[in-house]
């Protein structure tokens, strides 16, 4: 007899057709990028490293239904201190990128702990408090961060002798890493622990009664969401070669949501295709001059009524439906 | 009394109180099932049965005393109940709709511990049980029909290999053959020996399977005896039989 292998540690779950073209045309988008170069390597650089924030936002937010809107302040923590760490104390860049990935995990475990009790709304207003909290230290605390100077010269990522400064490998690179933290979000998602996550997000009660320890899981969402956004924050800042705090600023939160609702909350695929889509839409209507902010917003708008779930869960529209039982 | 007076008992809920707000749901209420027993609580909408069992399982706060098995575990949290092997099928079957029913059941051995064969006993048992689960095993949860969820939700309970089952009203919307299905493997399930609290409106069905019944009424409990003595109480007869 074949087994169902229900408790196998394999993914569970496999990309169908319609997500593998997502994925196919994405890929196809980044080595045409790749080889034409010029402006649009600088944009599919931005939604490579948006791409990896959104993974971890789609942890907190997809796949466990919790409100975050303070994910900024951990890229705030990769980007400065992956700059501060670079520019003052002459570290390598991988190593810089390491550490602040450390500080903004351990950040996440002490902010999330008392504030993850909080729930809906109340928990949605704690973040936000807390990425403003993050900005404006990065304003005012201008000894180690420079304020509005920002921190320029920071060096682009690199271990040793071997440094990536050519901009096609940079978003090579950068691409390598999406896949890295696309392959662990897979892996998560489909482990018993991802189960765990998803389950909260179905039912916190349903869960529990299942054994599932709700206050440890958030918490570990939010650890990882925040190693993400730590991740992407220092990527940023190797990649660009300069931080300022409004990089860091509310608007990040307004671009990664779009990003997310675009491609899908909770899905897979989702957070990269909303982070490539989103990044390369405005280019689109660059020719439309003035008119270039109204003609992204009618779109994501279209995009918003007509795929609600995001482009990527528009695949359930070509599947063959399962008639239900008779029971 | 009852027979079963003389056994330890699996779980022993005392002096059981909860309120929503200012409401006092559930008055001093006390209840106990021994090991291998079917007790079935009935009693009319509004009357605290839900709000016991939510009280029992620690899914909202209240102030008694729970004993299972000989241990105190008034002040256990919901998944720490859930790990002593008391697991609760809830009302509207709490599924994760999104979900495919094998990991459904995956997540019924969340706290089963100890070898994969283990699980996989447990999982070839629901089969035997519900084969209809394993012709659905990659279809997702909220695409089956109403039957065939309800045992989904009690298969995904018995894959944590329950001490004590609770469960709120399964039958509830389903039709009459496949609420009978149910029951009846419910019944089963008794006969190898696991526990039963059952909250049941169908209760001719329920009271076929029980061996002792209590009637909620207005947050407290009015009434326990044997299922064989209701008839002697013709009113109870009346009301829960006709």
């Amino acid at each position: 007899m074949t087994s169902l292998a229900i408790t196998s540690p394999k993914p569970a779950a496999r990309l169908d057709r319609f997500s593998l073209g997502l994925l196919g045309a994405g890929a196809l988008l980044f080595a045409a990028v790749l080889v034409y170069g010029g402006y649009l390597l600088t944009v599919m650089q931005l939604a490579m490293i948006y791409g990896i924030f959104c993974l971890g936002l789609n942890f907190f937010m997809g796949y466990t239904g919790q409100a975050s809107f303070g994910q900024n302040a951990f890229a705030c923590i990769g980007g400065y201190g992956s700059a501060i760490l670079c520019v003052q104390y002459n570290w390598e860049p991988a190593l810089a990128l390491i550490a602040s990935m450390g500080v903004a995990g351990i950040a996440a475990l002490v902010i999330g702990y008392p504030t993850l009790r909080l729930r809906g709304h109340y928990l949605a207003m704690a973040t936000f408090a807390l990425g403003l909290i993050t900005y404006d230290i990065s304003v005012q605390w201008t000894s180690l961060t420079q304020g509005y100077m920002g921190y320029a010269g920071i060096p682009p990522l690199g271990i040793g002798s071997l440094t990536v400064e050519d901009e096609r490998l940079k978003l090579l690179c950068l691409g390598g890493l999406l896949l890295v933290g696309f392959w662990i979000s897979q892996r998560l998602r489909d482990s018993r622990f991802g189960r765990g996550l998803r389950a909260i997000s179905g039912s916190e009660n349903g869960a529990a009664a299942l054994g599932i320890r709700i206050s440890r899981f958030k918490l570990i969402a939010f650890v990882i969401a925040g190693l993400y956004a730590s991740a992407a924050g220092s990527l940023f800042a190797h990649t660009v070669g300069f931080i300022s705090p409004e990089v860091f600023g509310p608007q990040m939160v307004i671009v990664t949501f779009t990003m997310l609702y675009i491609g899908g909350v909770g899905t897979l695929i989702g957070p990269v295709v909303g982070a490539i889509v989103a990044s390369l839409l405005p280019e689109i209507f660059r020719s439309t001059g003035r008119f270039q902010d109204i003609a992204y917003a009618l779109v994501l708008l279209l995009m918003l009524i007509y795929a609600p779930k995001g482009l990527s869960a528009l695949g359930a529209l070509f599947r063959p439906r399962k008639d239900k039982g008779e029971a | 009394m009852t027979a079963m007076a003389d056994i330890t008992p699996l779980i022993t809920v005392r002096d059981l109180t909860a309120r929503y707000g200012h409401i006092e749901a559930l008055r001093s209420t006390a209840l106990h099932v021994a090991p291998g027993e079917f007790v079935t609580i009935l009693g009319p909408n509004g009357a605290g049965k839900t709000t016991l069992l939510r009280a029992i399982t620690r899914l909202i706060a209240s102030t008694g005393q729970i004993v299972f098995n000989g241990r105190d575990v008034t002040h256990l949290r919901t998944h720490e109940l859930a790990g002593l092997g008391i697991i609760m099928v809830q009302e509207g079957r709490g599924l994760f709709g999104d979900m495919s029913v094998r990991e459904n059941l995956q997540l019924g051995a969340y706290k089963l511990s100890g070898p994969q064969a283990h699980s996989e006993r447990q999982l070839e048992k629901v089969f035997s049980l519900f084969p209809r689960l394993r012709e659905r095993i990659d279809q997702t949860a909220s695409s089956m029909s109403g039957g065939e969820q309800q045992m989904l939700a009690v298969g995904r309970a018995l894959m944590a290999d329950p001490k004590l089952l609770i469960l709120d009203e399964p039958s509830l919307g389903l039709a009459p053959r496949v609420a009978s299905e149910i029951l009846s493997t419910l019944g089963a399930l008794n006969k190898e020996g696991l526990g039963i609290l059952l909250v049941e409106q169908k209760a001719p069905l329920a009271l076929k399977l029980a061996q002792r019944v209590y009637i909620l009424a207005s947050g407290s409990v009015r009434a326990e005896l044997p299922t064989q003595e209701i008839e002697s109480h013709h009113d109870l007869a009346r009301y829960y039989f006709t």
